[in-house]
């Protein structure tokens, strides 16, 4: 569904590349997460699907068809995209907020249409958020704000959904009732493609990790291909064991302090 | 907003318009008021009401709906709830467009706002420019820095092309520079109407891109805005607002920011109805603060604009204390 393809991505007054040579791709039906440490390029990455980077190189492409070659109306059609940080200048009721993302499906001076209402309804079911429909966006607890995003991405409809580290800040509850739900909505047929730090959680949800380092991928398979102790140590520069959770039965990243623990 | 709120909006733009009618230098009584309007009673009232009052009432609130719009466009568009186009140097552009097309004799309000558009969508441009140099669009407080020295820098071009004018022309051209509806006449009146509905017209069509906007340069990409030609557009639209009010008033300051914050209080949600609400409440400001100032120092008169901002610079100051 969603292909790179030894994309190159460089920033206006960059002389490295964020971005080198990269390729992966996420499929219908399945999670797949990119990896890495901070300025990996893996944010990058998702700024090039919105068309806020042209690659210099290589081709991004949506069921076999070029980004370029597409408006962001009929991109945004294809592929909901939660951005990392989003901070709304006016606050907004959540019921206007989850509206806004059928944007792509409207005209001009269309008002909400049944389809619409469906759509924002069975969104807000989807991610939970019914109970707070009436609140203002700056009355939310992270952990709210969070799932309200989401309903405004599977509002916005799809074949695609794409998230930028959608759990940071959460708790555990919230973290897990979000990859819960992105489990639930890759088992029906969707492409998520997810970026995240979240390597244990990842490990146990995703069909494939990309993982990405300086720029370029370093590994890019299952997770028991990827979460290699002699892989991610030398990615992230710092001592860990990677072990096989008998409970979860996945592969369960360590890390570990410099010097023993008293 | 409830249906209630916009028809109370619509009887405070009712009242400053009768109020407009009634005072002035000369006080009318309302029954005289009603009777002028038709054309009945005293030569001097009707004269009064018909041919002074009733043009400048209808060009400030023209001029009042046009610096709503513009400021509620901007404010989201900018993510900010300090622009408007004094503050970000806007209308000073169209100041130094204005007195130009003068300069060179087009004096015309059918040509004046064009040439007022000029200068402004130059100076938002420049704007944005040093904005961006300065690596921060999205921080309000390096945008109105970068608004109050391209406003300076037009007010400063403005002296210059004036110079070498008479005194009279040098006199004129200040007091229009601080904002007047005192040269209302109905044939301008209309050349300014029909620019703020295009220019209005054009914001409420972008409206949903606004609404977009203000969450933010990607998210709005995400949800299928094409970032650059929506804000490219809205900056046109919103220079064209505030262009066509300097050509027909003057430099009006702080209206486009008071305006769609009250609208926003009262209960207004979306970009389109705190626009609409904006253009209402905007034209009410204006005709109100012109009655402050056609009465307060009868019969002298107050600048429209130093009214303006005797309400403005305070809401400014405690919109800003609450931003930091």
């Amino acid at each position: 569904m969603i292909r790179f393809d030894d994309v190159v991505l460089r920033y206006a007054s960059a002389t490295r590349p964020a971005v080198n040579g990269v390729s992966l791709d996420a499929p219908r039906g399945a999670i797949t997460a990119i990896v890495g440490p901070n300025g990996s390029g893996k944010s990058t990455l998702v700024r090039a699907l919105l068309g806020r980077l042209v690659p210099e190189r290589g081709t991004i492409s949506l069921d076999g068809i070029p980004i370029q070659t597409l408006s962001r109306l009929e991109a945004a059609r294809r592929v909901a995209l939660v951005p990392q940080r989003e901070e709304p200048a006016f606050p907004l009721v959540v019921r206007d907020f989850i509206a806004l993302g059928r944007y792509a499906h409207g005209g001009v001076w269309s008002g909400e249409t049944v389809d619409d209402r469906a759509a924002i309804a069975s969104a807000a079911q989807r991610a939970g958020v019914n109970e707070y429909l009436g609140r203002r966006t700056v009355e939310l607890s992270g952990g709210e704000w969070q799932r309200v995003r989401i309903a405004r991405a599977l509002a916005q409809g799809g074949d695609a959904l794409v998230l930028d580290e959608p759990t940071a800040f959460l708790d555990v509850a919230h973290e897990m009732a979000v990859f819960e739900l992105l489990d639930a909505l890759a088992r029906e047929g969707r492409a998520v493609l997810l970026v995240s730090h979240q390597l244990n959680l990842v490990a146990r949800f995703a069909t494939r990790i990309a993982l990405l380092h300086a720029g370029a991928l370093a590994a890019f398979g299952t997770p028991d291909d990827v979460m290699r102790g002699d892989l991610l140590e030398q990615v992230y520069e710092w001592p860990l064991v990677v072990s096989r959770d008998p409970a979860v039965g996945a592969p369960v990243l360590v890390p570990l302090r410099h010097r023993a623990p008293r | 907003m409830r249906p209630r709120t916009w028809i109370a909006l619509l009887v405070a733009l009712l009242v400053a318009a009768l109020a407009g009618l009634a005072l002035g230098p000369v006080s009318l009584a309302p029954g005289t008021v009603w009777s002028a309007l038709f054309g009945n009673g005293d030569a001097n009232a009707i004269a009064i009401v018909q041919t002074l009052r009733l043009p400048r009432i209808a060009l400030g609130i023209v001029i009042g709906a046009g610096l709503g719009v513009s400021g509620a466009a901007l404010q989201a568009t900018l993510r900010n709830p300090l622009a408007e186009p004094y503050l970000l140097g806007v209308s000073g552009g169209a100041a130094v467009g204005a007195v130009t097309a003068v300069a060179l004799h087009f004096t015309s309000l059918a040509v004046l706002p064009i040439a007022a558009f000029a200068g402004a969508a130059l100076a938002v441009t420049l704007v944005l420019l040093v904005a961006r140099a300065a690596g921060a669009r999205g921080d309000p407080r390096v945008l109105l820095m970068a608004g109050v020295v391209v406003g300076a820098f037009a007010n400063a071009a403005v002296m210059v092309l004036l110079a070498g004018a008479p005194g009279d022309t040098v006199r004129g051209a200040l007091w229009w520079m601080m904002g007047s509806l005192s040269d209302a006449t109905w044939q301008g009146t209309r050349w300014i109407a029909v620019y703020v509905v295009i220019g209005g017209t054009l914001l409420l069509a972008l409206g949903r891109e606004i609404e977009l906007l203000a969450l933010g340069e990607d998210p709005a990409a995400a949800l299928g805005v094409d970032v650059e030609r929506a804000t490219r557009r809205v900056y046109l639209a919103a220079s064209l607002l505030a262009a066509v009010t300097v050509a027909g008033a003057g430099l009006v300051g702080f209206v486009g920011l008071v305006v769609p914050a009250i609208v926003r209080a009262l209960g207004a949600r979306s970009v389109r109805s705190v626009m609409l609400g904006a253009a209402i409440a905007g034209g009410a400001l204006v005709v109100a603060a012109d009655v402050v100032a056609r009465t307060v120092r009868a019969p002298a008169e107050l600048p429209l604009g130093a009214v303006t901002a005797l309400i403005g610079v305070p809401f400014f100051l405690s919109r800003l204390r609450r931003m930091t």
